[in-house]
């Protein structure tokens, strides 16, 4: 029994881990640059898919299956989703800030669209199986495995959030907080303001498309229902809660998120009938939307609000 | 090639453009991108279904089609009633939510808050009303042919004929009337209108009342032509903006006639690429725009 409930909590870790690295790459692009991306489920769905289709055994009438290592899966992921949102940033980002919304929104959907009808690329409606996960030889001992894989999972989330608190307090991050508040001063010393959102844009979209290969490989298979908006709305609830412009906010928000969404999950198909549940799953996306108004209208700034740090060598300012 | 995408694609355009009115004016006056819109086209179909029901109840009377229609006088009253409440629905969410965060002056928070209250609005009526499909009639309708292979129903010509009544109405009340003019001074300068006496206040109450009304008539199109169903307007929402960019924000014409545009390129794409692929059409014409002239057809500013 209790071994059991070791077994899930560490595989509910590892998923926990793999929203908290989507939620930070989005707080690259909203919390430090403030680029409102609405397309967060379209890049983990470019991240997943590219790294299932380099890892995944071959499958007759579609492309892939080259059976690579998954570190090659993880890394083609990022570059997957780096090449996509280049394009989408190098369109939108000269424009209106709302612009880039819409596009996230459109190629979201149109990542969706190719996801459910182009077979030959992405398996069709029925996805990928068979993605291999990590330690699978291991499998046979569910506890070892699980915690292999969480162990593996902590280790990524710890890389990336590392890499991002090392970024964000350098010379980079300074620059795109600049942007942030006040354009035209930080063009008046010379700064590239397209420039570095378009990098703000692409580093977040590589790290979300990295955080969905990571789930698509610790549950095993993928397909295009997991990747609606609701994936979006699930993503951007974990980082408003958490705290924008905060990388501890952004994990801690994750956690929470996925925490109240399992639990919800859980009471609903124990507690109602198999009839209603559907339903009752609509009642679950109404609570995140509920919920993103109502921290936005109260407390804007999350759970852990952004510390503002000018530089890692100087005293942390008191407001 | 065969024309009867010209009749599908003018009146898929003509609920677009209907929609692209709402977004377009609360694009330019309130200056956010209203992510929540496609829920009020939603929104606005279920209520009129619910108001033809309860007219039904009351009067006890079997709802039948009137002439050629699938539909009855019923469902015009109920779609009156409906486009009204559907208006206060916008003026209540503006109220709860969108006043509160304008006071802060932050657009891209209100582009995030209209995002929740979009997931929010299109959940709660997939709970209530489920996921299945509800249609206004069961009938089938017989197709009057056209010659040259096209065909048309008496109901697509009647949805026609309203879009074309209620885009001739707003263009004269935005034209011909002190509402109006307060509203496209305010789409200009904000500033400078409320030092020339405009009250902000009333024109923000008139877009949003505006805005719900003609997304309840597109939802009313769309229910009655296709069927109702709580992602119609969430599905709406990529080709209303890419009508409102195309057709230049601020412009109701402009909104009507990238309406017109957009839903024609989908009807003549569907059977080129698949009916799969509608969605993309969208997607590529807005694309199109914002490289090639991201000020729209009729834009002025930017």
């Amino acid at each position: 029994m209790i071994l059991d409930w070791l077994t899930y909590g560490a595989f509910f870790l590892v998923t926990a881990a793999s929203f908290g690295i989507m939620a930070l790459g989005l707080n690259v692009q909203w919390g430090q640059t403030g680029l409102f991306n609405v397309g967060v489920a379209g890049f983990a769905a470019v991240g997943a898919y590219a790294s299932a289709l380099l890892t995944a055994a071959p499958a007759t009438g579609r492309v892939g299956g080259y059976e690579l290592p998954i570190a090659i899966g993880w890394l083609g992921a990022v570059a997957a989703s780096g090449v996509v949102a280049a394009l989408i940033g190098a369109i939108t980002l000269r424009l209106r800030a709302d612009y880039l919304a819409i596009t996230t929104f459109g190629i979201a959907i149109v990542i969706q669209l190719v996801a459910v009808n182009a077979e030959w690329l992405s398996g069709g409606p029925f996805g990928i199986a068979f993605i291999p996960r990590p330690f699978a030889s291991l499998q046979e001992h569910a506890l070892t495995f699980n915690l292999a894989n969480l162990a593996l999972a902590s280790l990524v989330t710890c890389t990336v959030f590392i890499g991002l608190e090392r970024l964000m307090r350098g010379p980079w991050g300074r620059v795109l907080r600049a942007i942030r508040e006040d354009e035209a001063a930080a063009a008046s010393l010379g700064k590239n303001a397209r420039l570095y959102r378009l990098q703000a844009f692409v580093l977040g979209c590589m790290i979300v498309g990295l955080g969905g290969a990571m789930q698509a490989h610790a549950i095993g298979f993928i397909a295009p229902e997991n990747y609606l908006s609701a994936l979006t709305f699930q993503v951007w609830a974990m980082l408003i809660i958490g705290g924008a412009g905060n990388n501890r906010g952004a994990l801690l928000g994750a956690l929470a998120v996925w925490g109240l969404w399992s639990l919800s999950s859980a009471l609903v198909s124990m507690l109602l009938p198999a009839g209603i549940q559907a339903r009752a799953a609509s009642l679950q996306l109404v609570l995140i939307g509920v919920l993103i108004a109502t921290i936005l209208l109260l407390r804007p700034r999350g759970l852990l609000g952004e510390r503002l740090v000018v530089s890692r060598f100087l005293p942390q300012r008191k407001d | 090639m065969n024309l009867q995408f010209v009749v599908d694609g003018l009146l898929l355009g003509g609920l677009i453009g209907l929609g692209a009115i709402g977004v377009t004016l609360t694009y330019s006056i309130l200056r956010f991108a209203n992510f929540a819109h496609g829920e009020f086209i939603t929104w606005g179909a279920y209520a009129t279904l619910a108001v033809t029901g309860l007219i039904g109840w009351a009067t006890g009377q079997q709802l039948g089609g009137a002439g050629p229609f699938s539909v009855g006088w019923t469902v015009l009253a109920a779609g009156l009633v409906a486009m009204l409440l559907t208006g206060l629905l916008a003026l209540g969410l503006d109220t709860l939510l969108f006043a509160r965060l304008r006071a802060r002056g932050n657009a891209i928070i209100m582009v995030m808050a209209s995002f929740g209250a979009s997931m929010a609005l299109r959940s709660l009526l997939e709970f209530v009303f489920t996921s299945e499909p509800k249609y206004f009639s069961r009938d089938i309708q017989i197709a009057i042919p056209l010659g040259a292979g096209v065909r048309v129903t008496a109901d697509q010509l009647l949805m026609l004929a309203i879009a074309v009544v209620l885009v001739v109405a707003v263009h004269l009340i935005m034209t011909r009337t002190t509402i109006g003019r307060s509203m496209q001074a305010v789409s200009e300068n904000p500033h400078l209108a409320s030092v020339a006496g405009v009250d902000v206040d009333a024109v923000i109450r008139a877009t949003w009342l505006a805005g719900g009304a003609l997304a309840c008539a597109a939802g009313i199109m769309s229910g009655i032509t296709v069927q109702v169903r709580p992602f119609m307007g969430f599905d709406l929402l990529l080709p209303l903006f890419a009508a409102a960019i195309l057709g230049g924000i601020g412009s109701v014409p402009g909104a009507m006639i990238g309406g017109l545009i957009v839903g024609l390129a989908e009807s003549a794409a569907v059977p080129l690429v698949g009916g799969g692929f509608r969605a993309a059409v969208a997607f590529l014409l807005l694309i199109a725009v914002l490289l090639v002239k991201p000020a729209g057809l009729f834009g002025m500013r930017e």
